[in-house]
């Protein structure tokens, strides 16, 4: 029978560097088998969030319990059972494919020889079959972070902790890192991710939450998200006029506008979008597109527009 | 700063094992890279200076000079040998690829890294030493079997260079840092540490300093060994290293904690 705890609890979890408050108390926790999202602007919190959950970062309070270990007391025998892709490429460019899921084998005390036959459904697993002798430099971006997420199963983790699996990938491979994740959530691997990407997140999170300067700002499956926090229909308004027009006409039509560089973004309820179509049909200088509001339009709408760097 | 006692376990020998692994791939090379440098030394100095001294004196215990120089030789490109691996390919492993961000997310701990490193260093350092040893064995200048003995000494010899090595290391902002140990430390050892000239040369105030060194502590086990003599009191030499080691090992360690587990 499958244990009901949660995977990954985490309550009342704070962390400073100096005077900065980078966590300021989160307490969510993730349920067998289901995606978990962490969104947020850069320095929201989530890679220190992960960090503290694997026991590599002392919290100043709260608890944690990772698959069934108190962390940090116990993070290494917590470690065994987790499986970990960092937001940057760590593989050994001094190895081949195979060497590296083999060496990794061994930080989890997995002999050679049931790690050697375990590679080649790792590899089949990551689409690199027949790249067993291939060295680390002669791979793509798409192959290295594919051999990531394989080195990161080689202990056939109970929940995999992924920090940014697909920045930097091309289309083609940021379709095929979803479908495996796809894949191993079938198989009942629980998931915790970090993104940027509203995209990946609307396609893999059963649940997401949204940090921003170390704090939840919103929290809950994605359609629901979306529906809680912002109106169902944006229309874009492209063109030089375009910013022009907002500020004197929009807020006729729109029960909320935002302007960014030469685009208005007006955000409408179902009913609401005919008449303000009809109105731009005739202001033949600005192109317009009416889409169904995302997560992107939530994110923004909670964490602003302005940079965070 | 964490500066609990470290827990280590044997994780470590993984650690380890991936150097080697490393290390397998460009074996020879390496070996004969560190076996330039030394040789280059003991030859030229060896026999051209060695040629303009007399015979046999007694400050040189009694052997030709280039016999006297090549146990200080030993010691000097184990020290060497032990310093590279722990600044310039632990920070690359470190800091540049990553690699124990990489083991750090597996169940092998920051200790355990630390110490493997400690153990693969001085082991490259033992090889290189060993190699050393080898040639100038070769060459006639080793009569006893007293000398395999200098061989776990020289293991030491690297194990306290590489944890004083693993702290620049935890400290260092960048490769051009490592100049500094090696303009301030490691070459003023080789020249006062009696690996040229015995200790006593050097004048009155400065023997105390020099004397106190790791290296000097190495060169005066390891010479009387390649000489055919047991060491006249080995034991404080023995001990300096060993305290050398565990000291410098648990600062290193604590420095890595505060830099990498914040």
């Amino acid at each position: 029978m499958e244990k009901v705890e949660p995977v990954l609890t985490v309550s009342g979890l704070r962390k400073s560097y100096g005077s900065r408050e980078v966590i300021a108390g989160l307490d969510f926790a993730l349920a067998r088998g289901e995606c978990f999202g962490l969104l947020g602007p850069n320095g929201a919190g989530k890679t220190t969030t992960l960090r503290c959950c694997l026991g590599l970062a002392r919290a100043d309070a709260g608890d944690i319990t990772l698959v069934g270990e108190e962390v940090p007391h116990r993070a290494r025998q917590a470690r065994m059972k987790v499986g970990v892709v960092p937001q940057f490429d760590n593989l050994d460019p001094d190895f081949s494919v195979a060497e590296n899921l083999l060496v990794f084998g061994r930080y989890f005390g997995i002999s050679d020889a049931l790690t050697r036959s375990r590679i080649p459904a790792l590899l089949e697993f990551a689409g690199l079959s027949g790249k067993e002798n291939a060295r680390l430099p002669t791979l793509s971006g798409g192959m290295k972070r594919r051999l990531t997420l394989a080195r990161a199963l080689v202990n056939d983790p109970e929940l995999l902790l992924l920090d940014e699996p697909t920045t930097g990938l091309d289309p083609q491979a940021r379709h095929m890192v979803w479908e495996r994740l796809k894949r191993l959530l079938s198989e009942g691997k629980t998931i915790l991710l970090t993104t940027h990407s509203m995209d990946e997140a609307e396609r893999l999170c059963h649940r997401l939450m949204i940090l921003d300067m170390g704090r939840i700002i919103a929290q809950g499956p994605p359609r629901e998200l979306i529906a809680a926090h912002i109106e169902p229909q944006v229309i874009e308004v492209y063109g030089e006029d375009a910013p022009a027009w907002a500020s004197a006409r929009a807020g006729d039509f729109a029960r909320r506008v935002e302007v960014s560089g030469e685009t208005a973004f007006c955000y409408v309820a179902n009913d609401e979008a005919p008449p303000l179509l009809a109105h731009l049909a005739q202001r033949r200088e600005l192109r317009t597109l009416q889409r169904p509001a995302n997560l992107e339009d939530v994110f923004l709408k909670l964490t602003g527009r302005e940079l965070r760097d | 700063m964490d500066y609990s006692f470290p827990r280590l376990s044997l994780s470590a020998i993984a650690v380890w094992r991936r150097n080697f692994l490393v290390w397998r791939k460009l074996a020879i090379p390496s070996v004969l890279g560190n076996l330039a440098d030394p040789m280059i030394y003991l030859f030229g100095l060896g026999y051209g200076l060695g040629s303009l001294l007399p015979e046999h004196l007694d400050q040189f215990g009694g052997v030709p000079y280039i016999v006297f120089l090549a146990a200080g030789t030993v010691c000097a490109s184990t020290m060497n040998a032990a310093s590279f691996e722990a600044l310039y390919s632990a920070f690359s492993r470190m800091h540049v690829q990553k690699t124990w961000d990489a083991i750090l997310n597996t169940p092998v701990a920051l200790d355990d890294v630390i110490l493997g490193e400690l153990l693969w260093a001085a082991s490259k350092a033992t090889l290189s030493g060993l190699a050393i040893l080898i040639v100038i064995a070769a060459l006639g200048f080793i009569s006893s079997p007293l000398a395999l003995l200098a061989i776990p000494v020289i293991f030491l010899i690297g194990m306290a260079f590489a944890g004083l090595g693993l702290i620049v290391t935890a400290l260092a902002p960048s490769y051009d840092f490592f100049m500094y140990y090696f303009t301030l430390f490691v070459t003023p050892m080789v020249l006062a540490c009696g690996v040229f000239f015995p200790v006593e040369q050097l004048p009155a105030a400065m023997q105390g300093v020099a004397g106190a060194l790791p290296l000097s502590h190495a060169v005066r086990l390891v010479r009387p060994l390649l000489l055919g003599e047991m060491p006249a009191d080995p034991l404080p030499h023995l001990a300096a290293l060993l305290l050398t080691t565990i000291a410098s090992f648990w600062l290193a360690l604590m420095l890595t904690r505060k830099r990498l587990l914040m």
